[in-house]
């Protein structure tokens, strides 16, 4: 036998043994727990994001687990898979998950627009409820056509008229907004696109002009946008950034000579993470933000405390990024996740809960400043309060500024103009629903 | 001895012109599809349908489309996740805007538009070879991302530029659970295949390769160049674009023109680089290969490596194993898994008595 054969027969044998191995190893389950799958990412531009949120919310499900022992004595278990924010991998990790533990998946939380657009259609045919923070599609927003859908806290578009009161106020009264310039650079994906119209529709209200940039996925290159950004000097950029696109939007900004007190960002652009790359040329960068970051919160205590210490690691791997905009995203993750069982489990009694239960404990979450401080999230959080007919619950977004080391928050709470956002939700879930042939339910029976 | 051919003969010009001479052969295709028909759709599940086996049927089907253009006809694309593209939207924009449009003359009709935008685009191979014609097809692909993006119109003004397609009906019967989306994939697929295996044995399949292997002699020769070309381009444009129908309808549901984008076209012709260019066969197992082997890397990994690693370098380690086993196999077997199983029926043929 020569030697390639020799390779190719050790080779054979090596994927057979891991074969085998792996479909030996399934895990035993044990009964009094819910499983809550996580659909990370970890490598890719995006793995920033991935890694920082996805880190939270696991260590807060962790420090549920150690300090009060799971949620009214069931545990939390969780299981990982990459999804590389990509959405045929998401899908693939959905179905993976979804009949893991004893009731099944709980809920997923996929931390990508695409792979939650995508999933939309399997997880209502599963009976099992999608949270989507900050992010996916908007119109969902609208619990009577899509009821396994929770864009919690706020969506894209009540988010955009929050900024563009903030850019109002900023200007000395909506008033003012009338002939002003603004250009919105948008990451040219799904999640980009999402605010165009709504844009467009304020940009008539108001009396502004707006220009639409695209930037390619994944945006490591904007010289030519951010010229004809310079050629139209415009009032404000609205940078709708994710990931890498951020600190070269912010580096090309500084190139080109563009003020970035001029520029605000989403919130997706608003982490430590997107703006230190960028060095001295993120300074005075602005981003909305739902929730801030620091550490002095009772809830991150504790999860120093209980998940950090005596010789245990969390899942941060960098504790330095503990705090920080994402791992609090993650945080915010956890709490909404674990309060939506807690909820389902008053009504449903405190066993593991299947994905149809806790839809209904999501569609009832009530957080007020009561359980806030409770949960020890006051300042973290803002008070949700979830419905049939308002699957986003919150919709109030603060304003930040980076001062070169870190974000300091420059406005309170800023509430988003429903009457703006509201119409346009229910005209496109309704040209959803008509287009998949669903009955949007009755809310006045649920 | 397995494979020995010694006894079958062929009496006929018809037996020897069958499209798997070998008996084993059509043993073995007959087993499989008789697996993949009748077997699978009973002892499968959601995961296995929904999951595993339709993207990789449809991907498997965009590979075979590239081998056509690359493999059989020799000219090198990196277009083919454009062609994916134009498949999926024009299914999506047939279904919407034609009543009562039956969903598999969309399928159809939307490989032919994707054909048609082929053939446009294959013009430029009559004058530029090799590398270059790869850099001219890479228009195809930034122009279709850009036309998708930047026209309401083929997305139906959709907000997010995302489609979703509509429900699959044919003759009343919905598919809506991952089995019976399956079973349309493979018959599709099945179809399609063996309708290439069809088409390069024939006369235009060895014209094709004729240019492949040199192309002013084939023209001495008296194949006609413009058509022979073009053809490949269309044919290949073709099953990409049903394939891309596919995985709007079948496996997504929903699609943004970034689900086609330059990452999916490498996708697919790394996947006949490492299956074997110039292969049915290898178009098969190269899909098998790519879309199959990270998902069972990550399954690995979760199951053996030490539940305290952390998940991020088990991430990472799943891209560096599954960019080791490509080098590995390409300095095996330049020639891809498809050679790897000629060879192996080869002694296969001898066993057990080597010489």
């Amino acid at each position: 036998m020569n030697r390639d054969g020799v390779i190719r027969k050790s080779f054979v044998v090596l994927v057979m043994a891991a074969a085998a191995l792996a479909a030996m190893a399934a895990p035993a389950l044990a009964q009094n727990e819910q499983f809550i799958p996580m659909t990370s990412y970890r490598i890719g531009p995006y793995a920033a994001g991935g890694t920082g949120t996805f880190g939270g919310f696991i260590d807060y499900i962790d420090m549920l687990n150690r300090r009060d022992g799971g949620i009214n004595g069931v545990k939390l278990t969780w299981e990982e898979c990459e999804t590389e924010y990509k959405n045929d991998r998401g899908v693939e990790c959905y179905e993976r998950l979804k009949k893991k533990g004893p009731t099944g998946a709980t809920v997923f939380n996929f931390l990508s627009t695409g792979i939650t657009y995508a999933c939309i259609e399997r997880a209502t045919a599963d009976k099992i409820p999608i949270v989507s923070i900050g992010y996916g599609r908007t119109d969902a927003s609208d619990g009577r056509v899509f009821p396994y859908v929770f864009p919690l806290i706020t969506n894209y578009w009540s988010q955009n008229t929050a900024k563009i009161k903030f850019l109002g106020m900023k200007s000395g009264g909506m008033d003012k907004l009338k002939g002003k310039k603004i250009v919105n650079l948008y990451h040219g994906s799904a999640y980009g696109k999402e605010t165009i119209p709504i844009l467009d529709l304020q940009a008539k209200k108001y009396g502004f002009t707006v220009t639409h940039i695209e930037v390619a996925h994944p945006g490591t290159e904007q010289e030519s946008q951010w010229l004809q950004i310079r050629q139209l000097k415009p009032d404000w950029v609205i940078l709708r950034g994710w990931g890498v696109m951020n600190p070269v939007a912010l580096k090309t900004a500084a190139k080109v000579g563009y003020p970035r007190d001029h520029i605000v960002g989403v919130w997706w652009s608003g982490a430590e993470e997107d703006v230190i790359p960028a060095g001295d040329a993120a300074k005075g960068f602005i981003s909305a933000a739902f929730h801030p970051s620091g550490t002095n919160f009772p809830v991150l205590q504790d999860v120093k405390k209980y998940v950090y210490s005596g010789g245990h690691k969390g899942n941060l791997e960098d504790f330095s990024r503990f705090g920080l905009m994402y791992y609090n995203r993650g945080i915010i993750h956890g709490i909404l996740n674990t309060e939506a069982i807690r909820t389902a489990q008053a009504k449903f009694g405190n066993k593991p809960l299947t994905g149809e239960q806790v839809r209904w404990g999501l569609e009832n979450l009530n957080i007020d400043e009561k359980r806030l401080k409770e949960l020890g999230a006051v300042g973290l959080l803002q008070p949700i309060k979830v419905s049939c007919m308002d699957h986003e619950g919150g919709g109030a977004v603060k304003f930040q500024q980076w001062d070169g080391k870190q974000w300091k928050l420059i406005t309170d709470w800023i509430k988003s103009d429903q009457s703006i956002v509201r119409p346009l939700i229910e005209e496109s879930a309704a040209a959803y629903a008509k287009e998949k042939g669903i009955t949007p339910r009755d809310c006045s029976k649920e | 001895m397995i494979y020995r051919e010694a006894g079958q003969f062929k009496t006929s010009y018809a037996a020897d012109q069958r499209l798997f001479p070998i008996r084993q052969d059509r043993i073995v295709v007959a087993a499989m599809l008789a697996i993949a028909f009748l077997v699978l759709p009973f002892i499968g599940n959601d995961y296995w349908f929904g999951a595993i086996l339709i993207p990789f049927l449809i991907l498997s089907l965009a590979a075979l489309g590239l081998n056509i253009l690359t493999g059989y006809a020799g000219q090198l694309s990196l277009g083919s996740a454009a062609f994916m593209a134009i498949g999926a939207f024009a299914a999506f924009n047939l279904m919407l805007r034609v009543p009562g449009m039956p969903l598999l003359a969309a399928f159809f009709l939307a490989g032919l538009a994707s054909a048609a935008v082929g053939l446009v685009f294959g013009l430029p191979s009559l004058r530029i070879k090799g590398f270059y014609l790869a850099v001219t097809t890479l228009a195809a692909q930034f122009f279709t991302e850009w036309a998708l993006t930047t026209f309401g119109w083929f997305s139906n003004h959709n907000p997010s530029g995302v489609i979703s397609a509509q429900k699959m009906v044919i003759l009343g019967y919905r598919f809506e659970t991952p089995a019976s989306r399956y079973l349309l994939t493979l018959c599709l697929v099945a179809v399609l295949a063996l309708a290439a295996k069809n088409l390069v044995r024939g006369r235009i399949g060895r014209a094709w390769m004729a240019v492949r292997d040199m192309d002013v002699a084939a023209e001495v020769i008296g194949i006609p160049m413009l058509k022979t070309k073009l053809l490949a381009f269309a044919v290949s444009s073709f099953y990409c674009g049903v394939a891309g129908a596919l995985w709007a309808f079948a496996y997504l549901g929903s699609v943004e023109p970034q689900a086609f984008d330059l990452n999916r076209s490498f996708q697919i012709l790394f996947m006949i680089i490492i299956g074997g260019v110039g292969s049915v066969l290898g178009s098969f197992l190269g899909a098998a290969f790519i879309v199959l082997l990270p998902i069972f890397l990550n399954v690995a990994a979760h199951r053996l490596l030490p539940a305290n690693l952390s998940s991020s370098l088990a991430s990472n380690l799943e891209i560096v194993v599954f960019g080791v086993l490509i080098v590995f196999f390409l300095v095996v077997e330049p020639h891809g898994l498809a050679r790897l199983w000629q060879i192996a029926k080869e002694k296969l043929r001898l066993w057990p008595f080597p010489h």
